[in-house]
């Protein structure tokens, strides 16, 4: 079959084709629905009723006729669940243990993160495809499984760490009340610091070489092209890493779940998502659904202020 | 330019970087190496051994007992993985190549407008869905069933992101016309030629939603209270939690740790390229 013969008859037959279809070359309405129906149903289902009915959940309150042990029943309430949720002070402290750990967790990890892609890019290091592994294995590990083994590493009585640390004179207490946020903000950059190089370092790849010729025959060393070249280059997967770590700090549970169980220095309020999950416990599904749409509405803004922000200084 | 000081320099440099990546590299694998030597002790030299030191080997013996432990249930835990995570992320698959080859190769109105649905999507945190949908599930009396884990997982926007990008570059407009010019149906092109084209990307798209459905400790938290329904990751989690009570159940954290992480480590070393491409997919934005 040659090529041209094919292609001659395509043209004939894709306009005698046209007449056969109703929509201009594409195919019928109905089989446009089969191919989407199979997503978008589980989608609608699972997806958007969901987040609207967490939004119509929030603007309810549960009321009760006749005091304490009346009947009790449901109606519109307006922002109550949402003036009560900015008033709970366990609100604003698992949102200041958050913002504390997004803060540090985020730029620490992200930079090594950076700096392990530049230094996998370069001609300096050997056994890359080891290194890139080693840092990469952790993704395959569920954060459960993560903090449990974590949470042995930190335990005063079997963790090896704190053994070796107490050989040199230190007194380390992982799990103590000012050191098991960094406990669990390790857990996180421990999990997720591989997947982040390796997104940043699929974009260094794709940098054509020729790039760099022009620079080193000026004399630039290795650190000039990669702060000065390399790093504006790929800035569009830095900010794609720092919306994922955001979004992923906004949800943190499993890890400090874990780590509860073996900290009293973690309460079941220690960040939103785990506050929603204790409210919802009591009962109370409308605040839990109030505190679930804040922390959505917190992810959104968060996500796209820094993408706009990053945007505009760049000048993109 | 003299020759000597950039080679003594790049030797300097050259070896400050191996220290460092190696450090590195100890870090990430030393929790790993932790649990492989725990798991190989008696319960008994957990705590009076050195925690990076073998002593005396007890793997069979400790897998025997996580394997037999409450009559098995941690074999049910590993077939429910296998069912939540490697069928979900299956089937999530064929429906997010289906819905992205769609909106990449199939003109109609409206098509701009569901891609920015899909899009709004990938951003909604799945926690802040698990509780309205622990609500409306058990109104229909889907809570503590397969299926409460099961249907929400198979759902993901980023697998139709990626579908359509994949959908757009791997598959040629051409072959499709002459596809459909043999007479061939949609659904029979998108078969056997499409799905050929795109089977590297779909093996992406489902590690992909494999990990986040791995990973997703929130939803089986909230929807299921019978055991014999949770995964691996639940399970080891309600162990951990009694250890305090039954210490002995410690061993059994830990092998059953290692025993559910070994697997999927080596899988994705193999499979290693196709992560790849998935990522740098992503960042193209």
């Amino acid at each position: 079959m040659t090529d041209i013969a094919t292609r001659a008859t395509r043209v004939v037959e894709s306009s005698v084709g046209r007449h056969r279809r109703s929509n201009g070359g594409g195919p019928r309405a109905g089989t446009v629905a089969a191919f989407l129906t199979p997503f978008f149903l589980p989608f609608v289902l699972f997806y958007l009723v969901p987040v609207g009915y967490a939004l119509w959940q929030s603007f309810r309150v549960v009321r009760r006729t006749g005091g304490q042990y009346g009947t009790s029943y449901t109606t519109f309430g307006g922002f109550e669940q949402y003036v009560e949720v900015l008033q709970n002070s366990e609100f604003w402290a698992s949102i200041g243990r958050i913002g504390l750990f997004g803060i540090v967790q985020v730029p620490v990890m992200l930079f090594v993160a950076l700096i392990m892609a530049l230094l996998l890019d370069t001609p300096l290091l050997r056994l890359k495809s080891f290194f890139r592994i080693t840092a990469f294995m952790p993704y395959a590990v569920p954060g459960v499984i993560a903090a449990i083994m974590w949470s042995y590493l930190y335990s005063p009585q079997l963790s090896p760490v704190v053994d070796l640390l107490k050989g040199i004179g230190l007194e380390p207490d992982f799990l103590g009340p000012g050191a098991v946020l960094w406990s669990a903000a390790n857990v996180s950059t421990w999990l997720w610091t591989g997947y982040n190089m390796l997104i940043m370092y699929s974009a260094l790849q794709s940098i054509p070489q020729e790039l760099y010729e022009a620079a080193r025959i000026d004399g630039a060393s290795n650190w000039t092209i990669a702060w000065w070249i390399k790093v504006p280059i790929i800035a569009p997967s830095i900010v794609l890493t720092t919306v994922f770590s955001i979004i992923g700090t906004l949800q943190l549970y499993a890890e400090p779940a874990v780590l509860r169980q073996i900290s009293s220095n973690i309460s079941s309020t220690f960040t939103p998502n785990m506050l929603a999950y204790a409210v919802a416990s009591g009962n109370n599904y409308q605040q839990a659904a109030a505190i679930s749409v804040i922390i959505a509405v917190i992810t959104f803004v968060l996500s796209f202020g820094f993408m706009r922000l990053t945007s505009k200084k760049a000048g993109l | 330019m003299s020759n000597q000081p950039v080679t003594s320099e790049s030797r300097v440099s050259r070896t400050a970087v191996m220290a460092l990546m190696s450090l590195l590299a100890i870090y990430f694998l030393l929790p790993v190496y932790f649990l492989i030597v725990a798991a190989t002790k008696p319960q008994g030299d957990l705590a009076s051994t050195n925690g990076l030191a073998f002593s005396h080997f007890n793997l069979f013996e400790n897998l025997r007992v996580l394997f037999t432990r409450s009559d098995g249930i941690f074999g049910r835990w590993a077939v429910n993985t296998v069912i939540y995570a490697v069928l979900g992320a299956a089937v999530g698959t064929l429906i997010s190549a289906l819905c992205g080859y769609a909106l990449a190769k199939f003109r109609f109105r409206g098509r701009e407008f569901l891609f920015s649905v899909i899009l709004g999507g990938v951003l909604v945190p799945t926690t802040a869905l698990a509780l309205p949908l622990f609500l409306l599930f058990s109104a229909t009396g889907l809570v503590n069933t397969y299926l409460a884990v099961f249907l929400p997982s198979i759902v993901s926007p980023f697998g139709v992101y990626l579908a359509r990008i994949f959908a757009n570059a791997a598959v040629p407009q051409e072959l499709i016309e002459s596809a459909r010019l043999d007479g061939a149906g949609e659904f029979r092109t998108f078969f056997s030629v499409a799905f050929k084209l795109m089977t590297p990307a779909l093996v992406t798209i489902f590690l992909f939603q494999f990990v986040a459905i791995w990973n997703n400790f929130f939803l089986p938290m909230v929807m299921l209270q019978k055991e014999s329904l949770f995964p691996i990751t639940l399970g080891l989690y309600q162990w951990n939690g009694q250890t305090a009570r039954a210490p002995l159940l410690q061993q059994s954290v830990i092998t059953g740790s290692l025993v559910s992480i070994v697997p999927v480590i080596i899988v994705f070393i193999l499979l290693q390229r196709f992560w790849r491409s998935g990522l740098a997919a992503g960042s193209l934005k």
